[in-house]
């Protein structure tokens, strides 16, 4: 049976555990389903067809996530189809709040809303809360991060620099 | 008709490309670690947009055509590259600039493509707006900086400027072509974008305190064929590998 989650994913949930369990290469905490990176995951004939799609068009960790899909339906004895989609675009509205949750306790500050989003990056207002001391006292170093989806911070009280993760709409 | 939209997404494609590259040589060199960061990131999100484009294009070419075979092994006049983006990174100003002019171009370019009647070019399209809209918020926001600096970057800036400036006009370059694609509702006629494009880049400039500079001729070329003299050495160093070991993977 497929299920449809809030993100738009329709996903077969016969799939679904074994595809919860593959991460994102670069942030290993996140599941693939939870980030919203997996889009479809259907059965035909015995064959999954999965349909992914990237956080950034240059998104070096599409190859091995496409890899890591493969991998784990063949262990589960599937045969698989990876598909790569564009087309609805990603968007940070799709990490579940779980996924935010997650992100936050790895250290990488979970995305705002797009108004508070330039509110922070433009250096406007201190919204963004530091992973480490959870102090909102922050600032941006850099629009662009340690990947393309991230910004990088840092918090001014207790010093430490972190990782933010950008909001895409 | 096939061929006609190959040759119109090469007209933007190439010039991703060509950025990306020089964007990539920064790599490691840039002013401080921060703006290094994030010149390779633009450099990569340019390069995967690049990637969609030649992936569609070849599979539109069919045989055996690949996104490798249109980034690696075309001879320097089969690519459309603006002459803007060949232009090298003599200093952090005219990197600045040289981004600046064509974000502003890219973002308008990319906000209208989501409109085109061709699915995959919208998706395209819809993908690189989200990050374009960060490009020209760093160009724009270093442009700034610059201009509104010190005394030697203000000179810096308003001299990368008054070089680079004349190169603005040819990324609008239009062909038969491309004006055959943009009628059939799959491009962008370019040609309705270069008024909002000026008024655009003359508000930032004048914001961050530099003149704009005076232009009797704009240089022509680029997207033709027909390209800088920088364009050889670009494509010798890029196309090291693949033309020395055909074929080679990671």
């Amino acid at each position: 049976m497929v299920i449809r989650l809030p993100q738009g994913q329709e996903i077969d949930d016969a799939l679904y555990t074994i595809l919860d369990a593959v991460s994102d290469p670069e942030i290993p905490v996140l599941s693939i389903v939870q980030m919203g990176v997996v889009r479809k995951a259907t059965l035909e004939d015995g064959i999954a067809h999965i349909e992914i799609t990237p956080t950034y068009s240059g998104c070096p960790a599409m190859d091995v996530i496409g890899e890591d899909v493969r991998k784990a339906l063949t262990e589960s004895g599937y045969k698989s189809e990876v598909k790569l989609v564009l087309s609805p675009p990603w968007t940070t509205d799709w990490l579940t709040e779980q996924a935010r949750a997650a992100l936050l306790d790895y250290g990488i500050a979970p995305p705002l809303q797009a108004e508070a989003d330039k509110a922070v990056l433009g250096g406007a207002e201190r919204l963004v809360v530091c992973p480490q001391c959870k102090s909102n006292n922050t600032k941006m170093i850099s629009p662009f991060g340690s990947t393309a989806c991230k910004a990088l911070f840092q918090c001014l009280d207790c010093l430490e620099p972190f990782d933010y993760f950008k909001c895409l709409k | 008709m096939q061929n006609k939209l190959v040759h119109y997404i090469l007209g933007i494609a190439d010039s991703n490309l060509i950025l990306g590259q020089r964007l990539g040589e920064l790599c490691g060199h840039g002013p401080n670690l921060e703006t290094d960061i994030a010149l390779t990131n633009i450099s990569l999100d340019l390069f995967g947009q690049v990637r969609s484009y030649y992936q569609y294009a070849a599979s539109v070419l069919g045989n055996e055509a690949t996104e490798d075979t249109l980034a690696f092994l075309r001879l320097e006049r089969e690519y459309r590259t603006a002459i803007l983006c060949q232009q090298p990174n003599t200093d952090f100003a005219w990197v600045i600039v040289r981004q600046f002019l064509f974000d502003a171009y890219h973002l308008l370019l990319v906000e209208s493509l989501v409109n085109s009647s061709d699915e995959t070019l919208s998706a395209i399209a819809q993908k690189a707006v989200k990050e374009v809209r960060y490009h020209r918020r760093f160009s724009s926001d270093w442009l700034m900086r610059l201009g509104d600096g010190t005394e030697e970057s203000h000179r810096r800036v308003q001299e990368a400027l008054n070089n680079l400036y004349i190169h603005a006009d040819a990324l609008f370059g239009m062909d038969d072509h491309d004006n055959a694609v943009a009628a059939a509702g799959a491009g962008v006629d370019l040609s309705l974008l270069k008024k909002e494009y000026f008024a655009q880049i003359h508000a930032d400039i004048q914001k961050a305190t530099l003149t704009i500079p005076e232009v009797h001729y704009f240089q022509k070329g680029g997207k033709d064929g027909v390209h800088s003299e920088y364009m050889g050495f670009i494509l010798t160093e890029m196309q090291y590998m693949q033309r020395t070991y055909p074929n080679m993977t990671w």
